[in-house]
């Protein structure tokens, strides 16, 4: 088909450093791994993976820095080069076109034909198909539809592509994050049946005992820098997550008690057996006291954004009650939640939490609508006038509250969606990544309207993979794992190791 | 918005003008009045296809919902001599019905409003015909209903009433549109149905509403639009009317993506079309270009916004950036 590359590759990062205006995403980090060989590659969110595989894709550009392959060195790669050379990715989010058969996703792009019409020969496709399946032992046949597969399946079709494809080496990015145990464990088999047949396999993954059970070295990053590398013997969960987290954050900061609780000993929030339908097994228990911040932390893919969503209504929940201020309230049912005084500041702003192209006082004003009308017509005074009031109160730095939200940056538009709820004097507010792709000015603004909003008695539930960001604003830390609160951390016992020792698995 | 609106106008202005220099009888007495008259009659149902299209819908049905309710209402005061205030309400209670089906199918049942209204446009037309057995629903010779002529089909000071209503139908839907809070979940749900979910609109009755509305207006347009042609031939009575709407609207600076779009647009944009077709019936233009001079404007209209748009948000995109540098860019790793 192609003049690829051919038999095992010999890649090595030297010194690959990317730097972005006012930020270091990575910092003269050196990777090695050849064919038949497991490297695994982890970190903390934001230690620098993803840049890092961006590189190797050829996605990015580094600003220093070589990636030899075979010997020949390259500054950068882009994403044909690297294809043409075996590299190959089985993302996190899986890319199948169920409306094809087995072959026809394998093969997208790469068709086989038969004479001058071009007719798909699909009896040469099925063929050509037939031997990938088998390495990657598929129990689904070259015609199967792919509708009917299950989710460790159409990873399974994503290796197969990669493959038929004479990928050299195969970069798999958190492959197990929404499989069952049985189907990782298969996977783990899959990859180690690959790493047999002389394929290169980097694996990035949370879940440090598949990375202990399968890899041969493991490289661990944190804050864009290379702290360590552990080779067969030294792999332990122990040793990963002391590299991952660094040893000088061990102590435990000093910080304010929580807030006594409310009248009658109600929660401003309170999770009671919550389940969502990510992970209908794991239950979630949580109350959140009037006045209290407590930072929700966990691995992506723990199901944090899946239990906020299935608090505030977004997605009705399997199973468990929510309760506001004491007042249960009806599953799947947003308008009541609101009613209630429950807000959720959605991880996704553009798509979720605004209206771009309006202007922010109609974004601040839109759930805000009903007291700021009389019989049904709006009172577009005291619409400008809450405008005005917010964008002062939080420094919503706008030409003018006329302007479209879009035009904002990032942490002006996090204001105008933090308004729209303060204006609604909540009781309590889930904040979901609240500070995620906004400047460290911004973000230090946002942290103290929360700060002040806890203060005047609201309870605040926030999401964040940010490790600082969790550890900083808290009164109490509560860990998730695979959809399930794990452990509550409270003053001294909120310390990086602690979180990040009950998040892994 | 306002820009855009003011655009057309100033459009139309100068169309009128050069019209008028080359046919003085386009600002005659009779024609302006007859001009007014089919505004009045599109515009109704323009501005009732507007709703919809605000959600991010559309109506498909319109021409046909203006048949079927065309046939119902004359065959009910002329043949059955139902008093026509009482089929006045009837024909209005049945668009509204009509618009519910809509708005149900779309909301609850989950289907494409395309093919709820492509359906519709079948169904009514298919019912028109059967109703009348393919014949042909009006007046028989000389026989007049003096009351119901004088208030549908008459004028006031030398206005069409079909006009008149246009123009309060339009008024009122202004204010719905842009000074209600029912106006403004029209608006939210249309444009981004997600961020409006998470501010607690429901967006089902929202939507359901707006084809309520939609249809009822048609119902209007309809009792209007029997009046004026006084005979309902049911195989072609209305044909086009809901692309005709579309366009009206589209001209007007409405998004068929939703949650765009003006009032006083979609009338202007009215106003445009009839003026269009006006300036081919006077300028001796072949008549068979009609559609085809009505479509080359509103795609010219809208390859005009286009750029527009573009060279707004190309502006948009050099603020951002003059605003983030200097302070660190969002590190994405």
């Amino acid at each position: 088909m192609r003049t690829a590359a051919s038999g095992r590759i010999d890649l090595a990062l030297e010194g690959i450093t990317k730097t972005y205006p006012g930020a270091v995403a990575l910092d003269g980090v050196s990777l090695s791994v050849t064919g038949g060989e497991i490297v695994g590659l982890i970190g903390e969110n934001g230690a620098g993976k993803s840049t890092l595989l961006k590189i190797l894709g050829g996605g990015i550009a580094p600003t220093r820095g070589t990636i030899r392959i075979d010997g020949q060195a390259h500054a950068q790669l882009d994403p044909a080069r690297a294809g043409a050379l075996g590299i190959a990715f089985v993302h996190q989010e899986l890319n199948a076109f169920d409306n094809m058969d087995v072959t026809a996703n394998i093969l997208l792009g790469r068709e086989i034909t038969r004479g001058p019409l071009g007719r798909l020969d699909r009896r040469a496709m099925a063929e050509a198909v037939r031997p990938v399946l088998d390495l990657v032992g598929a129990r689904f046949g070259p015609e199967d539809q792919v509708a009917d597969l299950s989710l460790a399946e159409l990873q399974q079709i994503e290796i197969c592509r990669a493959l038929s494809r004479d990928a050299r080496l195969l970069i798999l990015d958190e492959p197990t994050s929404s499989l069952t145990l049985a189907e990782s464990a298969r996977l783990i088999d899959i990859i180690l049946g690959l790493r047999r047949s002389g394929v290169a396999i980097l694996l990035v993954s949370h879940r440090l005992s598949e990375v202990e059970a399968c890899a041969d070295r493991v490289v661990v990053l944190r804050d864009g820098r290379k702290a360590g590398e552990l080779v067969q013997g030294a792999i332990t969960r122990e040793a990963m997550t002391r590299l991952m987290i660094g040893r000088d954050l061990e102590r435990g900061r000093a910080r304010a008690p929580r807030p006594p609780d409310g009248a009658g000993g109600r929660a401003a929030l309170a999770l009671a057996g919550l389940r969502t339908r990510a992970f209908p097994g794991a239950v979630a228990n949580l109350a959140v006291r009037a006045g209290e911040i407590v930072g929700l932390a966990g691995l992506v893919g723990a199901g944090r954004t899946e239990l906020a969503r299935a608090a505030f209504g977004i997605d009705p929940p399997a199973g468990g009650e929510v309760r506001v201020n004491g007042v249960a309230l009806p599953p799947g049912d947003i308008a009541a939640a609101l009613r209630e005084g429950l807000c959720l500041v959605p991880e996704d702003r553009k798509s979720d939490g605004l209206f771009l192209d309006f202007s922010v006082a109609a974004n601040i004003a839109q759930p805000n609508l009903r007291s700021l009308s009389r019989r049904g017509v709006v009172d577009r005074a005291a619409e400008a006038r809450m405008a005005q009031a917010a964008r002062r109160d939080l420094g919503i730095k706008a030409a003018s509250t006329d302007q479209a939200a879009a035009e904002l940056s990032g942490g002006n538009q996090q204001k105008v969606v933090l308004a729209k709820w303060l204006a609604m004097e909540p009781r309590a507010i889930i904040l979901d990544e609240p500070t995620r792709g906004i400047d460290v000015g911004a973000k230090a603004e946002v942290h103290d309207i929360m700060r002040r909003l806890a203060a005047r008695g609201v309870g605040i539930l926030v999401i964040s993979s940010d490790m600082d960001e969790v550890i900083s604003l808290s009164h109490r830390v509560a860990v998730m794992r695979r959809g399930a609160i794990v452990a509550e951390l409270e003053g001294d016992r909120i310390t990086e190791m602690n979180i990040m020792s009950s998040a892994v698995d | 918005m306002q820009k855009k609106d003011l655009g057309l106008a100033v459009l139309i202005l100068i169309v009128g003008v050069i019209v008028a220099i080359i046919n003085p009888r386009f600002v005659s007495a009779v024609n302006l009045a007859n001009t007014a008259n089919l505004v009045g009659l599109f515009g109704l149902f323009s501005i009732a296809s507007a709703f919809v299209i605000v959600t991010g819908g559309i109506d498909l049905s319109i021409g046909s919902v203006i048949a079927l309710l065309g046939v119902l209402f004359v065959d009910l005061v002329v043949s059955a001599a139902v008093p026509w205030p009482l089929v006045v309400l009837i024909v209005l209670a049945a668009g509204a019905l009509i618009g519910l089906a809509h708005g149900w199918l779309v909301t609850r049942v989950g289907i494409q409003p395309f093919i709820v209204t492509l359906c519709g446009l079948l169904i009514y037309r298919g019912a028109a015909r059967y109703y009348t057995h393919d014949g042909t629903a009006g007046f028989t010779f000389g026989q007049s209903i003096p009351s119901l002529e004088a208030v549908i089909a008459g004028r006031s000071l030398g206005i069409p009433h079909a006009t008149i209503a246009f123009a309060v139908v339009a008024l009122a839907s202004w204010f719905v549109l842009h000074r209600t809070v029912f106006g403004r979940h029209l608006f939210a749900v249309g444009k981004n149905a997600s961020a409006a979910r998470y501010t607690g609109i429901d967006a089902a009755r929202v939507t359901t509403l707006a084809y309520v509305i939609c249809a009822s207006l048609t119902a209007l347009s309809a009792i209007f639009i029997a009046m004026y042609t006084r005979s309902v031939q049911p195989s072609s009575h209305g044909s086009f009317y809901e692309l005709y709407g579309i366009a009206a609207a589209v001209l007007g600076g409405f998004s068929l993506r939703g949650g765009e779009g003006s009032v006083i647009g979609v009338v202007l944009g009215v106003i445009l079309l009839q003026v269009l077709q006006n300036l081919v019936n006077l300028l001796g233009i072949p008549s068979s270009l009609n559609f085809a001079v009505m479509g080359s404007v509103i795609l010219a209209g809208v390859i005009a916004d286009i750029q527009i748009t573009r060279y707004r948000q190309a502006r948009r995109a050099r603020i951002a950036l003059a605003e983030t540098a200097g302070s660190p860019a969002p590190a994405d790793r």
